[in-house]
């Protein structure tokens, strides 16, 4: 009786419609998640990398780099990342990871403590954690590939700067998220050695960008309204390094302020060229990403667990050994300026 | 009656709607409709996406969409009346900064949660002191309060995100029920589910809401006191709301200015897709949780199949659209059915 009349029929079709267009959204996901067995087995190569956000520069040359070692060995190769920096965002990630049984996870952190619950939870399903670039706490993953000694990179910002300036002034630093482990650890050193070694340069003021292009920019502009006497900012990002530059290099202070920190060459090319800044600091990136998908390529195959004195091979890069820690240092910071900044493309 | 007020309002019952048998009652209704694709999008998401069929995939997807079913409760009431609360993103903000700074200065975690909670429900009052003293609409109050509450949210703690809880209640957010895969919060959503389906379909109050949104002046008339209602409604989603906002700063060990943003139109979308008219009026809190595990297994098997968040944004938009829509498409073809002359015509056509 309900679908006999031809508008009852067409109210039954009007509901069957809505429901197969749902389940065909349900369906549109139909192609795999990705190849290898669950997580846990040493065949399991697919590898994610996990930035502390996607669309920065940074990121996206390490990954690559992890990317280009993924492809020499042979696995899978994947990048997902929230759009902010935060850390509540990279637990919703890991726990996808985790639900997905991928081989290893390969993630720069954005709070040493605030994702270790997540990652635990993944190690515990047989998924093997490396951190780069920016650590958690050691107990919640494997492996941590550094790219540089915590010392040496701050060591590096303070010396430049300090020969920028005269070794005597006022300095502010430009940082990235608040919480961020890496940045708070050269922070700490950066003023450590200001007090031991540079007892005329006096540090007003650290403000905190979020890796934000824009809100770096402004609060470039802040500092600068707010401390008249500024002689130097430092900036240890490279989304930071490049905003503050922008707007040094339209301001009245170009050449009067002077701003180091850790920059990409081609980001910073322009602004060395025509003289906003001097000299910056960082070191190879996609050597960084490539390293640490190595690393987590070893942990997967257990040639190594992670503990002092493990040894792997990193393809074109060489040899490695594991430190205190679980931590694997890559190598030393670079410094680039006028002289050698041509002669790189990243 | 039903056709001085535009747009759409529950039908009138009629003999013919009990005519129907039981099982025609129950199951050919909008809530059932929804809780047909539910079941549609599970069997399909466990057919064709990997790793999908597992307990795990459960325990994470209740985990995430907890905060959406604490909010949806009260908020189904805001919406059966005629208003609705845009300011309960901002409220898990605020109670969320509440309890990570308390904690920091040192309250226990315990104390600084109640505070936070205390802080949600006088953020709710505001809310209900605007719209039912003042006599603003809610939907401009709430817009307000949504960005005064994030502004304060984010104006108290920066961007730096307050980290350090104890580990008890941070396991406790997460833990699961014996060996099943579903999460200890449950209960607490489950005796709340019960207390507010007994308040909306089983007291004079709940009549009272549904009266409201039938028609305010009607129901001032018969006895109902509609301000106090939809006071106690508001300081309900802020309490709700703060107490989310709990779960969800412990649950991701994390408290930030800017958790949960844009979450009120998660749950809203929710809340509509469960069968409640935006008008008011009509509404089910069992289709409402349909709706919200709808599209929380949409966005879980999706994310499991690597689709992108926008991709998924995209398809949670179309079906809230379809569902508003579907509404208006079915009324248009019932009154189809209904030939001019036909004695069932003489009743004034069922809409909404």
């Amino acid at each position: 009786m309900l679908f006999q009349k031809k508008t009852g029929r067409a109210g039954a079709f009007a509901a069957l419609a809505v429901t197969v267009a749902l389940v065909a959204t349900g369906c549109a996901a139909s192609d795999d998640g990705g190849d290898g067995g669950s997580g846990g087995d040493s065949g399991n190569l697919a590898i994610t990398f996990l930035p502390k956000n996607l669309g920065n520069a940074y990121f996206d040359t390490s990954d690559k780099g992890g990317e280009k070692a993924i492809d020499e060995f042979g696995g899978t190769y994947a990048e997902v990342g929230p759009a902010e920096a935060s850390p509540d965002a990279q637990v919703s990630y890991i726990n996808t990871l985790t639900q997905q049984g991928v081989g290893g996870i390969a993630v720069s952190a954005n709070d040493p403590k605030a994702i270790c619950d997540a990652l635990n939870e993944a190690r515990d399903a047989g998924v093997k954690v490396v951190t780069f670039d920016s650590d958690t706490n050691p107990e919640c993953r494997d492996i941590f590939i550094n790219q540089a000694t915590s010392e040496g990179i701050a060591k590096i910002q303070v010396d430049l700067i300090a020969e920028q300036i005269g070794d005597e002034g006022e300095i502010a630093i430009l940082s990235a998220t608040a919480n961020a482990t890496n940045q708070n650890a050269w922070i700490d050193l950066m003023k450590a050695d200001l007090e031991a070694n540079h007892p005329n340069i006096t540090l007003v003021d650290t403000v905190y960008g979020d890796d934000d292009d824009q809100t770096s920019f402004d609060k470039t502009a802040a500092l600068l309204q707010t401390h008249p006497n500024l002689k130097g900012i430092v900036s240890p990002t490279t989304v930071g390094i490049a905003a503050a530059a922008r707007y040094l290099q339209t301001s009245e202070f170009k050449g009067k302020v002077a701003l180091t920190g850790l920059g990409t060459p081609n980001q910073m090319r322009d602004y060395v060229e025509d003289g906003t800044v001097t000299a910056f600091a960082l070191w190879n990136p996609a050597d960084l990403g490539y390293l640490a998908a190595y690393a987590a390529k070893a942990l997967i195959e257990g040639d190594i667990t992670g503990k002092e004195g493990d040894k792997f091979t990193a393809g074109d890069l060489g040899d490695y050994e594991v430190g205190a820690d679980g931590v694997v240092l890559l190598g030393d910071p670079y410094t680039f300026n006028a002289d050698n900044i041509g002669d790189f493309d990243f | 009656m039903t056709d001085l007020i535009s747009g759409g309002t529950a039908s009138p019952r009629v003999y013919k709607d009990y005519s129907r048998p039981l099982w025609q009652r129950v199951l050919l209704t909008r809530e059932g409709a929804v809780y047909a694709a539910l079941i549609l999008v599970i069997i399909g998401a466990t057919l064709s996406v990997r790793n999908f069929g597992s307990p795990i995939t459960m325990t994470y997807l209740l985990l995430d969409v907890t905060p959406i079913l604490l909010i949806a409760l009260p908020m189904t009431l805001v919406i059966i009346t005629g208003e609705i609360d845009l300011s309960v993103a901002s409220v898990v903000g605020l109670s969320s900064v509440v309890l990570g700074t308390l904690h920091q200065a040192g309250l226990p975690i315990e104390a600084a949660g109640f505070v936070a909670l205390v802080v949600g429900a006088i953020a709710g009052a505001f809310n209900g002191f605007l719209i039912t003293v003042v006599g603003l609409p809610s939907l401009a109050v709430t817009i307000g309060t949504l960005a005064l509450y994030r502004g304060l949210a984010v104006g108290l703690l920066g961007t730096t995100a307050v980290t350090d809880f104890t580990k008890f209640w941070t396991d406790l957010a997460k833990s699961k029920i014996g060996g099943t895969g579903v999460p200890t919060v449950m209960i607490l959503f489950a005796i709340l589910l019960v207390v507010f389906a007994i308040v909306l379909h089983f007291t004079p109050f709940g009549r009272g809401i549904f009266a409201i949104g039938l028609s305010s002046e009607a129901a001032r008339f018969s006895g109902v006191h509609v301000e106090r209602t939809k006071f106690i409604l508001f300081v309900l989603t802020g309490t709700v709301s703060a107490l989310a906002g709990i779960y969800y700063t412990l649950r991701f060990g994390s408290a930030r200015g800017d958790n949960a943003t844009g979450l009120e139109l998660s749950v809203i979308a929710a809340v509509l897709l469960g069968g409640v008219s935006i008008f008011g009026g009509r509404g089910a809190l069992h289709g409402v949780i349909a709706g919200v595990l709808l599209i929380g297994v949409l966005g879980s098997a999706l994310r499991l199949a690597n689709v992108t968040s926008d991709v998924i944004n995209i398809i949670t938009g179309v079906l809230l659209v379809a569902s508003v829509v579907s509404t208006s498409v079915l009324n248009w073809v019932r009154t189809k059915r209904t030939r001019p002359g036909d004695p069932k015509s003489a009743l004034t056509p069922a809409k909404s």
